[in-house]
């Protein structure tokens, strides 16, 4: 077994664990700006919880993918391509998603924020439903040939395992989202959040739990099986923290939960980053999909001295916000007069 | 449609279009962060609104190069899969440490900025905002390393028909990016100067059209108040001093565009000969530089290009740094190219249906000739309005013509179309290569590659087609979007990007706040947003 591919399979699963932990509440956030959220002022609460660290929680996804270039180019070229329309779909998503964040509060209109509130949370549904799908068919295969392309047509990705990876990181990501909303917010919001972090939790995680063992059935070992045992102890932990409000520590139980299932996930996998359901002999691996030695021995560097102070400056950020967000500190909504409009009110010389 | 063509369009499409809010975020975040340290050194009140004014239009621009990054990191794995795995052992290396030392610096910083003006000490606030400013200076040096290796690969050893890094620090410090990486921070730069000249000058020409300004017996402006929020003498002042540090701004960057543009040139002209003399339309040797050239339309005969207009020794110097050295033409490369590389594509299965079409050496000359052109002409007639503008509002304000003022207002647009128009030369210019060969470097001239097998062989032309569509479609919506916004705020000025200051008293300016100045509400005391959505 080689020690640098092995070493940048554990680094791109860490950045998707990272990637989900930190985008994942902040997806969730924005699909429960509809159905959750009651009027103008929550949907403002809710934004103003991600507001400062969204975009940073983003650009794990722009790592993970950057990185799986990088440490495995034959990987990233078979997935991406491989999955075109779903992956389009993805970057519509996040595109309209972005936007609408910050240009929601520019225009003081009703029907200007209704439209971005769709954007937001079918952006970020759309979003977590595509990054599942791949993440699971990347772990479950796809129809490709000795070349890594892919046979079949435009949707022959689909596929169940497709449908339950999708629902499992929307799943994974309302969970999270409730519970940083239970964390981040106040009065009514955190209330809320709360009750229907204890209620749904069950019914949330199933996907996700339904994916990492049908994949322990697939390839699973001891030690990711013991993996899932202990990611479904963390969620029980994770709920009874929340019946009893102790908020933080329920979110980082299911931070815990994330970090065991991804964990028993990726190690199922390994050594395969991508089966080919042709033929086994198509199977892209850690050897056979990877970079030379000297540029994945060039990347770690890289990587040892970004990631720590990656994770120092963002974790910096969070105790800068650290205070909850409530109804009473959303300011008025952003009106102005602009300057054209009142030169009727200028004098004349 | 063929996929490949598909492709080639959905990839200029979006790059260009990624192009225009790049600079702009690199330009205007560079100057606002200039004008926050004024601010944070003398306390000036217009520095501050400066500031604002000038974030917020920053930050309206900001997401929509956000927006339309991923779609570059993406579409390389999904469209241009044999290109991923061909060049990936040293192509995705600069990709994700753009990733990773750059743009999560620009992100997670730019949020503490957005949202810390209370939160943070204000030298830490401060010091974000120009933390963010230099990761996405390192974002853009990350970026032209990868696609410089494109045109000068550098660095690897071919080893079972793949390029493999050999030698990092070369593909680091390839002479190609050393020279783009400053073209192209300038050509940012330029678009930062003539946006803020350009609106500068429509808000002081709109308080002499409302009789706010007026101007003395000795041509002098007098600055004057309304009885309007932000309409004050302040406002006078926030105006004059944007137009001037944006014409100086222009005018430096002109300069520094032309200079590294100058090197770059000279080293095209060694690194990829083609491209030069197709940006000429040369197409036999010699010393002249075209001022007009003209041929049929469409021609693929380079002998149907007539020079109108040319100047004796320029291209030589432009070249070498003499007048007399004769820059070879298309016709005698043309030659060299076949002999070199084969007048048909291989009959490999990576090139797919196009394997033995003939292979067009010359790139599509209206296109690198006006491309090139165009570049320089949009930069130079920037730089000389900057100039005019300077003389023209010496006395402190613009003349009351409502044409002038349209004029600067889209003048705008000129640098944009120069950074535009350069790119679409640099990289029409290297086709048909999708990785340039370099033909001086005898060691490692297997490396190169051509576009026709770079294209993904499992991706169908109808995929392409919808995601050309699409995307092409949601661009244009949110482009309108853009620059309604835009335009929303620059109409509404300072007081837009400052509601507070609707809220002080009229007697009183922003002088007697508190630093820190954020819209909290009236009167509260919270400083749990200083900032919101």
């Amino acid at each position: 077994m080689e020690l640098l591919p092995t070493i940048w399979f554990i680094a791109i699963a860490v950045l998707w664990t990272g990637y989900l932990f930190l985008e994942g509440f902040d997806l969730g956030v924005g699909m429960l700006m509809k159905g959750f959220a009651r009027n103008n002022t929550e949907r403002r609460v809710l934004l103003n919880t991600v507001g400062p660290v969204w975009d940073g929680n983003e650009v794990w996804l722009l790592t993970a993918g950057g990185a799986t270039f990088a440490a495995f180019p034959l990987w990233y070229a078979s997935l991406f391509s491989a999955l075109y329309l779903p992956l389009l779909l993805v970057l519509v998503a996040l595109i309209f998603r972005a936007v609408a964040f910050e240009y929601r509060g520019k225009v003081d209109n009703p029907r200007w924020r209704a439209r971005w509130d769709w954007a937001i949370s079918l952006g970020s549904l759309v979003a977590a439903f595509g990054v599942g799908a791949a993440l699971a068919l990347t772990t479950t295969g796809l129809p490709i040939n000795a070349n890594g392309d892919r046979e079949g047509g435009p949707f022959a990705w689909f596929s169940a395992y497709a449908v339950l990876g999708g629902l499992a990181v929307v799943g994974f990501s309302l969970l999270h989202g409730l519970a940083f909303l239970a964390l981040k917010t106040d009065g009514d919001v955190r209330h809320r959040a709360r009750q229907w972090f204890v209620r749904l939790l069950p019914v949330l995680l199933l996907p996700i739990a339904g994916w990492a063992v049908s994949l322990q059935l697939l390839s699973g070992e001891i030690w990711t099986v013991l993996a899932v045992v202990a990611a479904v102890v963390a969620a029980v932990v994770a709920w009874n923290f929340a019946r009893k409000g102790a908020e933080g520590r329920a979110f980082l139980s299911l931070g815990a939960f994330l970090l065991l299932g991804s964990a028993s996930i990726f190690g199922a996998a390994f050594p395969v980053v991508l089966p080919s359901t042709l033929d086994p002999a198509f199977n892209l691996t850690i050897s056979n999909a990877s970079s030379s030695d000297y540029t994945l021995g060039l990347m770690t560097i890289v990587a040892c001295i970004g990631l720590p102070l990656v994770l120092a400056y963002q974790a910096w950020t969070y105790w800068v916000f650290r205070r909850r967000v409530s109804d009473a500190h959303i300011p008025d909504a952003h009106s102005f007069l602009p300057a054209i409009a009142a030169k009727a009110l200028a004098p004349k010389d | 449609m063929d996929a490949l063509e598909i492709a080639r369009w959905q990839f200029g499409i979006t790059t260009v279009y990624h192009f225009m809010m790049v600079p702009l975020t690199i330009g205007l975040g560079l100057v606002v962060a200039v004008i926050q340290t004024m601010w944070h050194r003398t306390g000036k009140p217009e520095y501050l609104r400066m500031t604002k004014f000038w974030g917020k239009l920053f930050l309206i621009n900001f997401i929509m190069g956000v927006a339309t990054g991923i779609v570059q990191e993406f579409q390389f794995g999904m469209a241009w899969s044999e290109y991923s795995r061909f060049v990936g052992d040293v192509f995705g290396a600069p990709l994700a440490m753009e990733a990773l030392l750059a743009f999560f610096v620009e992100s997670t910083f730019l949020g503490l900025w957005i949202f810390g003006w209370k939160q943070l000490k204000p030298a830490v606030h401060l010091a974000c905002l120009w933390i963010a400013v230099i990761g996405s200076a390192f974002s853009a040096y990350f970026i032209i390393v990868a696609n410089s290796w494109m045109q000068h690969p550098v660095g690897v050893e071919m080893i079972n028909g793949r390029p493999v890094m050999t030698d990092a620090w070369a593909v680091f410090t390839n002479n190609t990016a050393l020279v783009a990486v400053p073209h192209t921070l300038f050509g940012a730069l330029a678009v930062a100067g003539a946006f803020l000249l350009g609106i500068a000058w429509y808000h002081l020409w709109r308080r002499r059209h409302d009789g706010i300004d007026t101007i003395g017996a000795d041509g002098k402006v007098i600055p004057g108040e309304a009885a309007i929020p932000g309409r004050d003498r302040t406002d006078h002042a926030v105006w004059i001093r944007s137009l001037r540090i944006g014409a100086v701004v222009a005018m430096i960057s002109f300069a520094g565009t032309a200079l590294t543009g100058d090197l770059q040139g000279k080293l095209m002209f060694e690194q990829q000969p083609m491209k030069m003399a197709a940006a000429e339309a040369a197409c036999h040797d010699g010393t002249g530089f075209s001022i007009l050239s003209v041929g049929n339309v469409g021609s693929k005969n380079c002998d149907d290009v007539v020079a109108v207009i040319e100047v004796p020794g320029i291209l030589s110097f432009l070249a070498k740094g003499d007048f007399t050295t004769e820059v070879r033409g298309v016709n005698s490369l043309l030659d060299q190219y076949k002999a070199d590389y084969g007048t048909n594509l291989p009959d490999n299965p990576i090139y797919g249906d196009r394997a033995g079409q003939e292979i067009q050496y010359v790139p599509v000359m209206e296109v690198t000739y006006w491309g090139f052109r165009m570049m320089i002409g949009f930069g130079g007639v920037a730089a000389l309005a900057a100039l005019a503008a300077l003389w023209v509002t010496r006395k402190g304000t613009v003349p009351a013509s409502r044409g002038l003022m349209r004029l600067a207002v889209f003048g705008i647009l000129a640098p944009f179309g120069a950074n535009a128009a350069g790119w679409i030369f640099t990289e029409m210019g290297r086709q048909p290569f999708v990785v340039a060969p370099n033909p001086d470097l005898s060691g490692i001239d297997q490396v190169f590659m051509f576009t026709a097998a770079a294209v993904s062989p499992g991706v169908s032309a109808g995929e392409l087609l919808t995601s050309l569509v699409v995307l092409t479609a949601v661009y244009a919506v949110l482009l309108v979007v853009e620059v309604k916004l835009l335009v929303k705020y620059i109409r509404g000025g300072v007081v837009a990007a400052m509601p507070e200051l609707a809220h002080v008293p009229a007697d009183e300016n922003e002088d007697a706040t508190p630093r820190d100045g954020g819209p909290g509400k009236p009167g509260g005391t919270d400083d749990v947003l200083a900032f919101a959505y």
